[in-house]
């Protein structure tokens, strides 16, 4: 009962300021609104006893991913968007896009109870606790893919470093 | 226990408002803001079907896809810091460069 008012209160936090970082003005106001919707995903991690992906959202997304966003956002002209329109001219062809895409993706798994039945949930219980888990998981099965993510974040941070530079000779 | 629909629910509403961001918004950055916002409904989903299966391979994906968003914040905004070095703005409607 009380796991689902909590799922509950952290639901409508999440999506009011998800809708709150799509509609200010200011792109700071957006990405503080962010860090809000970012917690509260971190809390439904938290939910669903996921403790080592809560740590990993709020030490990298809150924590890194944020600190850039907001570097970013205060080197780029704010003076000069908040004088200017805040949506495209095609805004209301593109909400009525989404809205729809929620009406049949929201219909869809209504109606035909997502296929969960199809498959037999396994029922076995989870034996270790979830950091040493996905500890064991990530280097275990999932060696080689973490290398893979390593040299894809070498990569990026090559690419951001080039892509910034002033002048290229 | 929350069922798990509730859970995809909710990251198909993340979803569509993140998709509403990108779609309607002019500010560059707040495409990628929009950008993370589907990220992160993706990671609700991945961990909705982890606790359904009990297998922490959806956490595992989760800690990916995470990686990834890093690695794609990075580029972008270094492109955005390049882009607004060259053209003085970062609307994403006065980019038309490659549009004849």
């Amino acid at each position: 009962m009380i796991e689902l008012a909590t799922f509950i209160v952290l639901s409508v936090m999440t999506l009011t300021s998800a809708i709150l970082v799509i509609t200010r003005r200011n792109a700071v106001h957006s990405a503080i609104w962010l860090i809000v919707t970012l917690f509260s995903v971190g809390g439904i991690f938290l939910l669903q006893r996921a403790e080592f992906l809560f740590a990993v959202q709020i030490i990298l997304y809150v924590g890194g991913i944020m600190v850039l966003f907001l570097f970013v956002v205060m080197l780029v002209d704010i003076d000069v968007a908040l004088k200017q329109a805040r949506f495209a001219r095609q805004w209301p062809v593109a909400l009525a896009t989404s809205v729809l895409l929620l009406i049949i993706v929201g219909y869809a798994l209504h109606n035909h109870g997502l296929g969960l039945n199809l498959i037999e949930r396994p029922n076995i219980s989870a034996p270790l606790q979830n950091t040493q888990a996905v500890g064991m998981a990530l280097y275990q099965n999932y060696l080689l893919p973490v290398e893979i993510a390593s040299i894809l974040l070498l990569v990026a941070m090559v690419g951001a470093v080039i892509m910034a530079k002033r002048k290229l000779q | 226990m929350i069922p798990t629909e509730y859970y995809i629910y909710l990251g198909t509403a993340l979803f569509a408002v993140g998709v509403v961001g990108v779609l309607t918004r002019r500010n560059v950055l707040i495409i990628l803001m929009s950008i993370e916002l589907i990220l992160n409904a993706v990671n609700i989903n991945l961990m909705a079907f982890s606790q359904y299966f009990k297998s922490v391979d959806g956490q595992v994906f989760a800690i990916f896809v995470i990686t990834d968003a890093a690695a794609e914040a990075a580029v972008g905004l270094g492109l955005i810091i390049a882009l607004f070095r060259n053209k003085e703005t970062v609307n994403a409607d006065e980019i038309d460069l490659l549009k004849w």
